[in-house]
């Protein structure tokens, strides 16, 4: 007897036109390999819409909400379950309609390989491609073409063969994709689950067959990479990270670096309910204790000291905008990415993929389920790697601070930091790296101050200097970032010395105060504004 | 290169975790709602793992319809006061000095009032901004579109055709006061994960899951074993079954299967072969087509 060894679980998700019958072949899936209970599908057959030809609609097992049934459509994802004694499957049937292309981008942010459905009569449509598009763009490089409704087309081979040709053109776009095709159909069933009679010209597996054996990437690949969700500290001697390993392995004794901080550490023990374990990889959920005492909390990310991320405030991504209010230019979000959220500001929509196209249209706004290209500004520098290379360090969602809604789904595509070490620091960036911004102060009441209150700025690791000379002008000392401390009138100055005290000590902590209060120091605050830097 | 995967049921114990651990870091004040049927002893046993070595750190709340079983609040009481967790439970005390039964009221108005109504007041009353529930996908076909982290307005309601994408892992836990999040870890389970899981984690679980001889009334297609908030219908007679309860809810709602399975592995056995759901047994669910899609509007679990 051959021992049946596990696959691991399979996420897979469906893409397709309307119609194209995604539901359809799921209520199939699911009802081939018994994994449908008979009170559902009595349900089912008991209800009033059926726009099956013949038998149980099998596209009611899915579409679970009352206005999908009563309009034939599916509007959200739904997630259903089926199983083979080899392997366990989550399935994400995804609406086709246009106007829902955010919940198709959701079910494919998560899947394994994407069932594309194309309807025989019909061949690759426009909705087809934007469909392959946006689940390759979003990782999925296993792509299985469903050529469905073959009992519409008599089974004829030519149909089938014509429908591959028709899609080589648009997997040559996709790099890294790899495509099957299977000659089906999912009203009865042909070379769904079992081998078809009725297509002997096909030799190859039905398509359970091939989702039994396709192999998924494993994320326990990869440099270790874990965000950390909580400290757990249940008494003074235990300091535990908790996090779900996002990709790698580890053991104990591994050299690790927290991010952003880059600080080093070994692992200690991994802690689990069970006993400690001597390994631990992606993508399991894990406590860590390390060999010293360090500052690291929730939104750190863990990460093998041998491989460590990018780091970087300026980036060039990928955005999918779900929200109803278009994304403009300068405009101010929350984004997370892992366990971190931090102010971010969308300062170039540089332009608009049109996935059914797949041409790049100029834009400086996105509207509801567009895709675009667009570079972002964070307030705290991210870790991150590039979406292609990991999707769970590269992808991140934008929030609105207002409606707290999610608004976007994001990936990140490669750092603009390096661009600017070779061209002129930005504005922003010098203020982010010297940790202030420019200021300009009229010392000219009381210029014997000038010398401590340097002195109190350098020790800061603020940058300052004393201009003595009244005809040279403050504006290119500005620019270049730096406090300056002027001795001549300067009327134009944020801060001025009048009304200090006359005590030294206490006039400079006036200044001092004068200065946060001018938001001199307030980096941060002022950027969750939206403006300033 | 390794290849190191993990079998499905690790795989969706570590989601459920991670789901556990951003409910606790997200959450100002968070619960979980223990209705101490299977979903939420294995919800119960995966926060024991999610924060070990330290303690849950939130309330469990049950729900008191008071037509539970005497057989589960005993259960309750012994179970949590074992692993150490803080248990609350809250009853919608008006209605039921009111007398609410499902007789007079029918089971879809008794059901409102001494479970959603509850739910919802009992989450107002403690101002909880997230609840976690042991509710699954695979259950019914609404709860196949449910979010993992689920929005629930000021009363508490859900609207189907409004939800928050939800990427990745990447949850979205923001509320405004008032407002609050339903937290499914185990969206992803399905009956016989469940089943799997309490066998190799050799959770315990209330006898009556177990089959035993019991004293029941036989009323349409289901047991209904005999406790003392049953009222017997004009014509009927109790009679003795081997049964075990399929799944857990009032005692006059709720029904009881013939079978013989007296432990997890035989009942894994036994769904095997079963082709009916599990909720099929609740009388409640069966009031109207898409019933549950309308109750979880309202504010049900
Ligand atoms: N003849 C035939 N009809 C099909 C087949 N698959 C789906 N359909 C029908 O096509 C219509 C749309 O199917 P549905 O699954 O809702 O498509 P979706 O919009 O892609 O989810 C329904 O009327 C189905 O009964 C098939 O293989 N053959
Ligand atoms: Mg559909």
């Amino acid at each position: 007897m051959h021992e049946i060894v596990e696959k691991p679980l399979l996420r897979i998700s469906t893409a397709g036109s309307v119609d194209d019958g995604k539901s359809t072949l799921i209520g199939r899936l699911l009802y081939d390999s018994k994994s449908i209970w008979e009170d559902h599908l009595e349900e089912v057959s008991r209800s009033r819409v059926n726009r099956a030809a013949h038998g149980p609609d099998l596209s009611l097992l899915t579409d679970g909400l009352r206005a999908e049934r009563e309009q034939g459509i599916t509007i959200d994802v739904a997630y259903r379950y089926f199983g083979t004694p080899r392997r366990k499957f989550i399935v994400a049937d995804t609406p086709g309609h246009e106007q829902y292309t955010r919940n198709m981008a959701t079910g494919a942010s998560t899947a394994d390989v994407a069932i594309l459905l194309v309807d025989a009569r019909k061949g690759i449509l426009p909705q087809t491609v934007r469909h392959a598009t946006i689940a390759w763009l979003l990782g999925v490089r296993k792509l299985a073409f469903a050529v469905n409704k073959m009992d519409l087309e008599g089974f004829h081979h030519e149909v089938f063969v014509r429908i591959q040709k028709q899609s080589e053109e648009l997997l040559a776009t996709l790099v890294g994709a790899t495509a099957s095709y299977f000659p089906i159909s999912a009203l009865d069933g042909d070379n769904v689950v079992e081998p078809s009679k009725r297509t002997p010209w096909y030799k190859g597996p039905s398509l359970l067959d091939w989702l039994e054996n396709v192999d998924a990437e494993p994320a326990s690949d990869g440099p270790f990479r874990m965000a950390v969700q909580l400290v757990i500290r249940p008494h003074l001697d235990f300091r535990g990270y908790a996090g779900q390993i996002a990709s790698g392995t580890i053991r104990p004794g591994d050299a690790i670096r927290i991010q952003p901080t880059g600080t080093p550490a070994r692992i200690k023990r991994i802690v689990s309910f069970d006993g400690d374990l001597d390994k631990a990889w992606a993508p399991m959920s894990i406590t860590l204790e390390l060999d010293r005492e360090i500052d690291a909390s929730r939104g750190d990310w863990i990460t093998a000291a041998s491989s460590t991320p990018q780091r970087a405030r300026r980036l060039k991504t990928t955005i999918v905008w779900m929200n109803e209010e278009p994304a403009r230019e300068g405009a101010a979000y929350l984004l997370q990415h892992g366990t971190r959220i931090t102010p971010v500001r969308l300062a170039r929509i540089a332009e608009r993929l049109d996935p059914a196209t797949q041409t790049q249209v100029r834009t400086n706004e996105l509207r509801l389920n567009d895709i675009g290209l667009v570079e972002l500004e964070t307030a705290d520098a991210l870790p991150f790697d590039l979406y292609r290379e990991n999707r769970a360090t590269g992808a991140f969602i934008l929030i609105d601070r207002l409606s707290n809604l999610t608004l976007g789904a994001g990936l990140i595509e490669s750092s603009l930091d390096d661009e600017h070490h070779s061209g002129s620091l930005h504005s922003s960036e010098r203020a982010a790296l010297f940790g202030h911004r420019p200021c300009l102060i009229d010392l000219s009441e009381r210029p014997e101050l000038a010398p401590a209150l340097e002195r109190h700025l350098l020790l800061r690791h603020s940058h300052a200097l004393i201009l003595e000379n009244e005809d040279v002008p403050a504006d290119f000392l500005l620019d270049a970032g730096l406090l300056v401390v002027a001795t001549t009138p300067r009327p134009e100055a944020a801060v001025q010395a009048s009304g200090l005290s006359s005590d030294p000590a206490t006039a400079i902590a006036e200044l001092l105060e004068a200065l946060h209060h001018a938001g001199v120091f307030a980096l941060e605050d002022d950027y969750v504004e939206g403006e300033g830097i | 290169m390794s290849q190191l995967a993990l079998p499905h049921l690790r795989y969706l114990e570590a989601e459920a975790i991670h789901i556990l651990r951003e409910t606790a870091a997200q959450f100002r004040k968070p619960l979980l709602l223990y209705s101490i049927g299977k979903d939420s002893s294995v919800l119960v046993h995966l926060a024991r793992k999610a924060f070990f070595p330290g303690k849950i750190p939130f309330p469990l709340l049950h729900i008191d319809t008071t037509y539970e079983y005497p057989e589960m609040i005993e259960f309750r009481d012994r179970f949590t006061k074992e692993i150490g967790a803080e248990l609350r439970v809250y009853t919608n005390r008006a209605a039921v000095e009111a007398g609410a039964n499902p007789y007079d009221l029918g089971t879809a108005k008794c059901c409102h009032l001494l479970r959603t109504r509850a739910l919802v007041e009992g989450l107002k009353e403690g101002a909880y901004d997230a609840a976690i529930g042991g509710g699954r996908r695979d259950e019914e076909r609404s709860r196949a579109k449910e979010r993992v982290f689920s929005f629930r307005d000021r009363e508490g309601q859900w609207d189907p055709r409004n939800q928050r994408p939800e990427l990745w892992n990447l949850y979205n836990g923001r509320v405004d006061p008032g407002e609050s999040i339903r937290v499914f870890p185990i969206s992803n389970w399905t009956e016989s994960d469940v089943w799997r899981y309490i066998e190799v984690e050799k959770i315990p679980l209330v006898p009556l899951y177990f089959a035993e001889p019991r004293q029941v009334v036989v009323r349409k297609d289901t047991l209904i074993p005999l406790e003392a908030n049953v009222k017997l219908l004009p014509g009927e007679t109790p009679v003795t079954e081997t049964c075990r309860m399929r799944s857990l809810g009032c005692t006059p709602c709720s029904g009881a299967i013939r079978s013989k399975a007296r432990t997890a592995g035989e009942i894994l056995v036994e769904l095997s072969v079963f082709r009916r759901s599990e909720r099929e047994n609740r009388v409640i669910d069966h009031d109207q087509e898409g019933s549950m899609e309308l109750k979880k509007r309202e504010g049900y679990f």
